[in-house]
């Protein structure tokens, strides 16, 4: 019973740590599939998680912090949208230059206010996003297995997780089943068919970046008020690159992007895990080899070896109107 | 949507459009400075005085500015193929551990042969590590653009592997191999100027510079006066076209990110060969993004590059003086100006395109096209 308990704790931190990965790589999705293509995933995460953090610190309020980092986002977005839809930059240089000026900029401006070298002061309780237990949670406590279950996987996380894994099957029906995400989905594949039938391209890609500025900006919002109770500088460390990897790995799809940041997640979780652990027959386990793991998997998957990632047709490139 | 691109004289194309971007790039740097309750001013001059202010500080920013070139370098040659290598932070950091093996494990090579194998060896593993993105991209269509940040990541890993559990001194601490032998070292210019009577101070700066300026000189003569730059140039401008005459963008692709790994391993010959003697964790230090801000703004040309590296260069070293005289600009600053760079010279390069050709066709007199 103590060994499934532990596995269920794995299971526990693997949806903790795939939140972020989960709302950034739909972010990344919905960009992409408009054929705006977004490697800034990585500074806009920053960008949430510092304006989040720094609002909830002057305010001590976690939704105005939250409202802050999401428009805070919506922001850099449109920085990006500006240059790939208007000015028809390079979204590849576009996206790195987000990444560069938001890594400097919130290391900046934290260390200006509160001279900690970057980093916020650690927030109160009621300034953060905290668990919810969800209702029968004792009821259920000595029901073997399901009651470990919905103890620590299902009830006990924060609002920003409830919404992330609400916004798969919302990010499926808006894309699938709605005329706008047809459009979007449209645009991104053939942009000058759309034209033709007289919707504005621009428009919608624009709708695109916004909606991924929202989703991102959540994903920081999540790091530095429900993971940690302050920001830091580069604390995404990397999580907008390995959303990005998920995206490629998940061939653009919500659902596969669901399961593959929850994967990365538990990769994520089980490298803190098996730290210094050692195993029969295998021998101490390089935590590095899990950690490389997704971005191994990622360009396995690429190479084509396993299934073939083939991007929306026109991400990448920006639309010309034929004057 | 968008606005077509007008035709520009040449000199507007070549100086005036990029000096006002840059600008603009600096002009919103200041107002990030006046932001935080600073004078731009006074922080240009502190940090131009730390940076060329004396010897020392020329010593340290030419020092910087070495990496920069040969990173620059490494994404110019792939941007003119039309690549876009991420990778080049990856692909240095791996070129470090070629240059630490051959120092450290072929000291029987005579005096600096042994320095000279090192340096090989680094652009080797540079090169190596940048086939796979290469070979990805031309024979499985895999983008390299995501395949070298995936790279950047398995390279850090693969290297905090090696340094911590494998090559690191027993009954070390940190995670650093030993000491290079004398011979396996680029020798510094304070070193070299002794003899002569030249009292230079000490300063990393290092013979890798001149290397460097070879290297840029090299690039230059194989994109614009050889048949292999000529076909890597025609694959970047029109890869259709390349194929119609004759060239296999496959090729051009695995031997222009070959080209552009080798040249990262420059990186790591100035900063391990030059300045630590040690392989260290994470020696590249983000040196390999800059080369993506120095390559944009030196467009892809040697000389631009040369001129931004020493531009990068006076930044690092006179912001390092900077952030020691007013904490509040810290180094971060520097990232941001790097950032804005990438963003003005790059992606928003035509944001001063169409104002300007309408503004010279008023002049001209010629109907606006």
């Amino acid at each position: 019973m103590e060994a499934f308990d532990s596995y269920v704790e794995i299971f526990g931190s693997a949806i903790r740590l795939g939140v972020p990965l989960i709302l950034a790589c739909l972010a990344g999705l919905w960009s992409e599939r408009s054929g705006v293509v977004d490697i800034g995933l990585e500074g806009k995460m920053l960008t949430g998680a510092f304006a989040g953090a720094a609002v909830a610190t002057f305010t001590g309020s976690a939704w105005l912090g939250l409202a802050a980092g999401v428009a805070a986002t919506i922001a850099v977005s449109m920085v990006h949208g500006y240059a790939s839809i208007d000015q028809r930059a390079n979204q590849i240089v576009s996206g790195t230059a987000i990444n560069m000026v938001t890594d400097g900029l919130t290391a900046l401006i934290g260390n200006y206010i509160w001279s900690q070298g970057g980093r916020t002061p650690q927030l109160d309780n009621s300034a953060l996003f905290n668990p919810i237990t969800l209702p029968l949670v004792d009821t259920l406590r000595d029901v073997p297995i399901l009651g470990s279950i919905y103890r620590h996987l299902i009830s006990g996380h924060d609002v920003i997780t409830y919404f992330a894994f609400a916004a798969v099957p919302l990010t499926y029906w808006a894309l699938y089943s709605t005329r706008f995400g047809l459009r979007l989905r449209a645009v991104g594949e053939n942009p000058a068919a759309v034209d033709t039938a007289g919707i504005s391209v621009r428009a919608l890609r624009y709708s695109a970046v916004v909606i991924c500025g929202v989703l991102v900006g959540l994903s920081g919002v999540y790091l530095s008020l429900a993971q940690a109770a302050y920001f830091q500088p580069h604390m995404s460390a990397g999580k907008g690159f390995i959303a990005l990897a998920a995206l490629v790995f998940a061939k653009w799809r919500p659902w596969p992007a669901l399961a593959t940041c929850l994967l990365f997640g538990f990769l994520d979780a089980l490298s803190i895990r098996l730290q210094g652990a050692v195993l029969p027959v295998i021998g101490p386990i390089p935590v590095q080899a899990i950690q490389a793991l997704p971005y191994i998997l990622t360009v396995v998957l690429l190479a084509g070896f396993i299934g073939k990632a083939t991007p929306p047709k026109a991400s990448g490139i920006p639309y010309v109107k034929e004057r | 949507m968008s606005i077509p691109l007008r035709p520009l004289p040449a000199w507007a194309d070549v100086a005036l459009i990029p000096l006002l971007n840059v600008a603009a790039a600096f002009f919103i740097s200041g107002l990030v400075v006046l932001a935080i309750h600073e004078n731009p001013i006074e922080a240009v001059k502190l940090l131009i005085s730390g940076a060329l202010g004396d010897l020392e500080g020329i010593g340290f920013t030419l020092y910087y500015a070495t990496g920069f070139i040969f990173t620059g370098l490494a994404v110019a040659v792939c941007f003119h193929a039309g690549l876009f290598n991420i990778g080049v932070e990856g692909q240095a950091y791996i070129a470090g551990l070629g240059a630490a093996l051959a120092s450290l494990y072929l000291g029987f090579l005579p005096g600096y042969s042994l320095v000279i194998v090192a340096i090989a060896a680094a652009a080797l593993f540079g090169a190596a590590f940048a086939a796979i993105p290469g070979y990805l991209q031309a024979k499985r269509d895999s983008h390299i653009v995501i395949t070298t940040i995936m790279f950047n990541y398995i390279a850090s890993a693969i290297m905090g592997y090696l340094l911590v559990n494998v090559l690191r001194v027993p009954g070390q601490m940190n995670a650093e191999t030993a000491q290079f032998p004398p011979g396996g070292i680029v020798p510094q210019f304070h070193e070299l100027l002794k003899p002569l009577g030249i009292d230079w101070p000490v300063t990393p700066f290092n013979l890798s510079f001149l290397l460097a300026l070879v290297a840029a000189l090299g690039v230059w003569v194989l994109l614009w006066r050889t048949r292999l730059g000529y076909e890597i140039r025609t694959v970047g401008a029109n890869p259709a076209a390349a194929v119609y005459g004759g060239i296999s963008p496959a090729r051009i692709t695995i031997i222009t990110t070959l080209l552009s790994g080798a040249l990262s391993g420059g990186l790591a010959v100035n900063v391990i060969l030059g300045e630590e003697h040690r392989l260290i964790l994470e020696f590249t230090s983000g040196f390999g993004f800059v080369g993506i801000a120095v390559a944009l703004m030196g467009r892809g040309h040697p000389v631009g590059i040369i001129l931004a590296s020493i531009l990068f260069g006076v930044l690092y070293q006179g912001g390092a003086e900077l952030a020691f005289e007013k904490p509040t600009i810290s180094r971060d600053m520097i990232v941001v100006i790097q950032g804005l760079v990438v963003l003005f010279a790059g992606a928003l390069e035509h944001i001063f395109r169409n104002p300007v050709a309408t503004l010279l066709a008023r002049r001209t007199g010629q109907p606006p096209i």
